[in-house]
């Protein structure tokens, strides 16, 4: 078991044709991934990357032709809510947007309709979800991660594979690790990829990793302690970030005083989540929780 | 991206929102004319006059003067003019005024706050109105929240005619002034919209004496990821307000903000690049910077990234922190060893890099003969960088 996405999931790439699709496509190929189709508006026909992957106009017709289910956008910030809405009208169910960034007016929308939807929106701006030695469906290095029983949840790409990395020299795998991105507008928070590591049987520990501003992981945090069984570690990023400076993601700002590093590390720790305060201490605190 | 008191009221003009108009000085040799132009053009005997930075707090630390005639007024731009104007935004290095907004004045009967931003808990822009107008909306929030009037609003619904209402009730007006409320509400909004903007507020929007509600001050932050659609936007940015290596680093892709401290970092990724930051404080050092040069780092980055960095004469140490992924470490490894002979550099330099062939990468790195020590985590590398910077 693992979570959103396994070797059964049937994959679209939206911007296959483009230099980040082709290269990223290869890598999903190369790793194990199901990718069955491409969408490019304009060269339906055609055929692309070194695994000569079918190419549609539409998502739609992605679906109905080859059953994918799953989808992921490398489109331009400019047309990828456009993107993301086709894949919500042709129902997929799991759309993961890599594209960076997307004008939050157009997130606003997007996040209107797919609430109102069944498809479940992982990102934008994230480098997406990877279940170990059965489907990558992002950007991530595949051959970092070991396959065994930690969920990994994180709001940034590079310090996810930091998180994984740690925790394999402990001697510890993992079922799904799962970037959610790092924009102020996301499509599946944090609560409720906590909800699908709960409820999967395989996962028995889970790494949460956030970073200053909002109060998304502390909202996760709060529901955690009443709903989730499995010990949890986290670690929230930007101690020494000086409010009211941009930290590279658009939402890593220090605006109120509730959501800076140290007042949401408290706040994990009074829902009893182990938190590390150096990042070093991930994948031992984990196996100590473990023990 | 921010922009001047001026430029937001121009905006908001040409939405058909009232402002307190004036004039823009720059040189100090035409403020006797300027003043006799806003007195004329404006039918105002007083003037106010406004230092323009993007901070705010400018009235406390003495950059907007009420003046009730010309004597003062000329007084006011001598003094304004060319101060270095500080106030608990600027920190205290402060600003330089290198633009002033010459005003009609108004005598005020009423104070209020109106102001638009996205809340990122619902999903929906919020629409804040109080009668606490002309002093700090968050000292508001925390004293007497139930004087701020709230309504989310719905995408796709837009303003509802209901919560226009509800808004222009907040501010406890009638008859003409309610009406004049109205409409002012209604076209902030569909500026707030059209223009992508992130935060938009008129504190105070004020009811004059006659009985006319007018913007007197005015703040506007924009999208950076909707700038594309906005010419007119983008030509009104003032990189004189933005810290000069943080505006060169923006150039080539990088994302930059300078601190206090002394040891550089340089990492792939904005969560790493804070992480690193974090350890290097734990460890009893100082961070000097946030770098993030992109989840995919290159050679051609972290150079860009040294030069940086070393523009910052306080930095005794520099760690590079790269976690390679699919970027090939020993690629970045040639990039830094190139890179630190090129620019002959003086500190010393830790690196850390994990990922594909980083077992290669530390060879390159030790067999360049530089004075560069690899680590082999980020503990490690914390801890040498900041006994390096202590050297």
């Amino acid at each position: 078991m693992s979570i959103l996405v396994n070797k059964n999931s049937k994959v679209l790439v939206q911007g296959i044709t483009g230099t980040e699709g082709i290269f990223h496509t290869n890598q999903m190929v190369e790793y194990g991934t199901n990718v069955v189709a491409g969408v490019t508006p304009g060269k339906g026909g055609e055929t692309a990357t070194d695994h000569k992957i079918p190419v549609f106009n539409s998502v739609e017709e992605a679906r109905n032709k080859k059953g994918a289910n799953t989808s992921i956008i490398f489109v331009p910030p400019r047309f990828a809510a456009e993107a993301i809405i086709e894949s919500i009208y042709a129902e997929i169910e799991v759309i993961i947007c890599i594209s960076e960034g997307i004008p939050i007016n157009d997130m606003l929308v997007v996040k209107k309709i797919l609430d109102q939807s069944n498809s479940r929106l992982i990102g934008p701006n994230c480098p997406g979800v990877i279940t170990v030695d059965e489907a990558k469906i992002g950007i991530m290095p595949g051959f970092i991660c070991k396959k065994g029983n930690i969920g990994v949840v994180s709001k940034s790409g590079t310090l996810t594979y930091e998180a994984i990395d740690q925790l394999v020299k402990n001697g510890l795998g993992q079922t799904t690790a799962i970037g959610i991105g790092g924009d102020p507008i996301i499509g599946t928070n944090m609560k409720t990829i906590l909800e699908l590591f709960e409820n999967d049987p395989d996962t028995h520990g889970i790494v949460m990793i956030g970073e200053i501003g909002g109060l998304m992981e502390v909202e996760a945090a709060q529901w955690a302690k009443d709903n989730v069984s499995k010990p949890i570690v986290g670690f929230i990023a930007g101690q020494t970030a000086p409010p009211g400076k941009r930290m590279g993601h658009a939402g890593a700002i220090v605006s109120g005083g509730n959501d800076t590093a140290e007042a949401k590390m408290e706040a994990l720790k009074d829902c009893g989540i182990s938190v590390c305060k150096s990042v070093s201490d991930i994948g031992e605190t984990m196996k100590n929780l473990l023990k | 991206m921010k922009i001047h008191e001026y430029q937001a009221k121009n905006i908001l003009s040409n939405y058909n929102v009232p402002i307190q108009d004036g004039y823009i000085l720059e040189k100090i040799e035409e403020a006797s004319e300027l003043i006799n132009k806003v007195k004329k053009d404006f039918d105002s005997e007083a003037v106010v006059v406004k230092a323009q930075i993007h901070a705010g707090g400018r009235g406390q630390g003495g950059g907007v003067k009420y003046c009730v005639n010309k004597e003062k007024a000329m007084e006011a731009c001598n003094d304004i003019l060319g101060m270095n104007l500080v106030t608990h935004q600027t920190g205290p290095k402060g600003q330089l005024v290198k633009k002033i907004y010459i005003t009609q004045a108004f005598d005020i009967a009423k104070e209020f706050y109106l102001g638009i931003t996205m809340d990122r808990t619902t999903g929906k822009d919020v629409f804040m109105v109080s009668t606490e107008g002309g002093m700090e909306i968050e000292e508001v929030a925390k004293d007497t929240p139930e004087k701020i009037i709230k309504v989310w609003i719905d995408p796709l619904e837009g303003l509802r005619s209901f919560q226009l209402t509800k808004l222009a009730r907040g501010l406890n007006l009638t008859g003409d002034q309610y009406r004049q409320s109205i409409e002012i509400i209604k076209n902030m909004y569909k500026c707030f919209k059209e223009k992508d903007i992130s935060l938009l507020e008129i504190n105070p929007l004020i009811e004059s004496d006659e009985g006319k509600i007018i913007a007197v001050d005015a703040k506007m932050n924009f999208d950076s990821n909707a700038l594309f659609k906005h010419k007119d936007i983008i030509s009104m940015r003032d990189t004189d307000e933005e810290e000069a290596s943080e505006y060169e680093a923006s150039k080539f892709g990088l994302s930059y903000i300078k601190l206090d401290g002394n040891v550089g970092c340089m990492v792939n990724g904005a969560g790493l690049a804070m992480a690193t930051m974090d350890i290097i404080k734990i460890n009893g050092g100082d961070p000097a910077n946030f770098l993030d040069v992109g989840g995919a780092a290159s050679a051609e980055t972290v150079k860009s990234g040294f030069k940086i960095i070393l523009k910052d004469k306080n930095v005794k140490s520099i760690l590079i922190n790269i976690f390679g992924g699919i970027v090939r470490c020993d690629r970045v490894a040639e990039g830094v060893v190139q890179a630190v002979k090129e620019l002959s550099l003086s500190v010393p330099v830790v690196v850390r890099l994990e990922g594909t062939n980083s077992e290669l990468a530390k060879k390159i790195i030790s067999d360049s003969g530089l004075e560069i020590l690899p680590a082999d985590s980020m503990l490690d590398a914390a801890i040498k960088v900041v006994s390096a910077s202590k050297n």
